[in-house]
């Protein structure tokens, strides 16, 4: 069988020689190695104060978008609950009053949507999954908690702020292109 | 005695001390840094600046976490082992000539507590009490995990005690005392042991591993298989007088293995510097503790490169390796003296 790093030693049981017999080359030798690790560059990222650079399409916290007109997108169609493999997202839908045009996109939309970021495992397929562009995952990190309650986001997380919105253009990638040009969802623009 | 002498005694007694409590509370905090170094991590770095307060923290934890006894324990017995422990790992360092002499105000003091014309056999006869320590713990617990480490421990140090006797009668043949301040004013200048007792210095160092239980002679700890070995039912302080034992027990043994072989606080070139007499006490004992922090660091280095000894290694090693060596070194260091000493 060939061997995936060609650093395999054959094991034997040989007599040692004199030399392996007194360990003292041996551990000089390993001594070496540790020293020179000793005195290496670290590898190691202070989290908190340095932030390593991320993917583009990194998989972080979810947002619920706005349209341009700042209305929500979300019209709770549960398809995203649907396709989510851990069941980590629940909603309850609700109907447009009159007056709220500039709140709500549709005539449907989400009165509650929460994620249990707990079972969330960040697979992206409810971002696949919605037809109207409302949610995506973002690059940010979920914050730890104490408790396990903080960790069901609702819609005063979720939702992206009027005056804070939140830049998914990095996840647009040339196949997001090509997929939103064909004339059938137009409807989404 | 005067009463100028049994003052400065006691202020020096008490100096010691909590230079020996310092130097091994910071040894823990050395201990992580040198590991997270050796593997390309950064080590504590939190708590104060580069976590030089980690020690500290680690100290009110000790102290915050729950004291449990377990019901089946014996109790004095349980409470008995850790303080053994303690106590004969702090009494080691009475022996240990830690500079030369100061005069002040017109009196000499010896920086030394007791100048025992034994003090070799002291420290031995302590380290063998240590073992107590972790032999009642590891009893009392009433575990079976804890009782095989307290096993292993005692028969390891028993084992290896034999091959240090050796070792040091080969020393003793070349200084002809067994007082650690006739030894260290022999090693004057550059004539450290290690140069005429190569041999006796590795058979030393090797024990010395085995005694302080340190990797790669770690089995009476043996996190992997025995869960903590003897201290596995030890909580709160009591665990961290064990570990502090270890600590206090690594600078002892540092300290004996300066002072035996790389001369104590003697200096290269001490004496063409010129400085006076009190300088030179002074200097003497900074290069004293400058040896004691190296090998302190050469056993941090050893624990994070070794892997640990299967338990026949170790007593193969012991018994059929060091012991015969040993004896061949007295032989050899005997047969030296014999024929130099004729002419």
């Amino acid at each position: 069988m060939q061997s995936l790093t060609n650093r395999s030693v054959v094991a034997s049981d040989k007599k040692m020689t004199i030399l392996e017999w007194i360990y003292i080359p041996a551990i000089i030798k390993g001594m070496s190695i540790t020293i020179r690790h000793f005195f290496r560059k670290k590898v190691t990222i202070s989290y908190p104060e340095q932030k390593r650079e991320f993917s583009k399409v990194y998989r972080g916290q979810h947002v619920l978008k706005r349209d341009d007109q700042g209305r929500e997108r979300c019209t709770a169609c549960g398809l995203c609950a649907v396709a989510c493999p851990a069941e980590a997202i629940t909603m309850v839908a609700a109907e447009r009053k009159p007056g709220e045009e500039h709140l709500y996109r549709e005539e449907k939309y989400a009165a509650i949507y929460e994620i249990n970021m707990l079972r969330c495992i960040y697979c992206g397929d409810c971002e696949d999954a919605c037809p109207k562009e409302a949610i995506f995952l973002t690059d940010r990190i979920v914050a730890s908690q104490y408790e396990r309650k903080p960790f069901i986001y609702g819609k005063d997380i979720l939702v992206e702020p009027m005056d804070l919105r939140i830049d998914i253009s990095a996840r647009q990638t040339e196949a997001v292109h090509k997929f939103k040009s064909e004339k059938r969802f137009a409807h989404n623009k | 005695m005067d009463l100028t002498t049994l003052i400065f005694k006691t202020v020096f007694l008490i100096i010691i001390l909590l230079v020996t409590l310092v130097v091994a509370m910071y040894s823990t905090y050395g201990e992580r840094k040198v590991a997270a170094f050796m593997q390309d991590r950064r080590g504590p770095n939190r708590a104060g600046l580069f976590g030089l307060l980690q020690p500290l923290a680690d100290g009110v934890k000790m102290f915050m976490k729950e004291e449990i006894i377990p019901l089946t324990a014996n109790k004095k017995l349980f409470i008995i082992g850790p303080s053994i422990a303690m106590t004969t790992a702090l009494l080691t360092g009475v022996v240990i000539p830690w500079g030369g002499t100061l005069t002040l105000g017109g009196h000499e003091f010896s920086l030394q507590i007791a100048d025992l014309n034994i003090g070799i056999l002291y420290v031995f006869a302590m380290v063998s009490i240590g073992v107590y320590g972790i032999m009642i713990g590891g009893w009392a617990s009433n575990n079976k995990y804890a009782l095989l480490g307290a096993i292993r421990a005692a028969s390891q140090m028993i084992s290896y005690e034999l091959a240090m006797g050796m070792s040091i009668i080969a020393l003793v043949l070349t200084t002809g005392s067994l007082s650690l301040h006739d030894i260290v004013a022999q090693q004057h200048g550059m004539h450290w042991n290690i140069f005429y007792q190569p041999l006796g210095f590795l058979i030393f160092l090797t024990c010395a591993f085995a005694e302080t239980n340190r990797a790669p002679f770690d089995l009476p700890e043996c996190e992997t298989e025995l869960i903590g070995g003897y201290h596995t039912e030890y909580s709160s302080m009591k665990l961290g007088f064990y570990l502090f034992a270890e600590y206090i027990n690594m600078f002892i043994s540092s300290a004996v293995i300066a002072t035996l072989y790389f001369g104590g606080y003697n200096m290269p070139f001490i004496d063409e510097l010129g400085f006076s007499a009190n300088t030179v006490t002074l200097l003497g004992t900074a290069f004293f503790f400058l040896k004691i922090f190296s090998m302190i660091f050469l056993f941090m280095w050893i624990r994070w490169t070794l892997p640990r000894f299967r338990y026949d290694q170790l007593m193969n090693m012991g018994w059929k390796g060091l012991i015969p060596l040993g004896m061949f070194n007295i032989v050899a260091t005997g047969i030296y003296y014999f024929f130099t000493e004729l002419k």
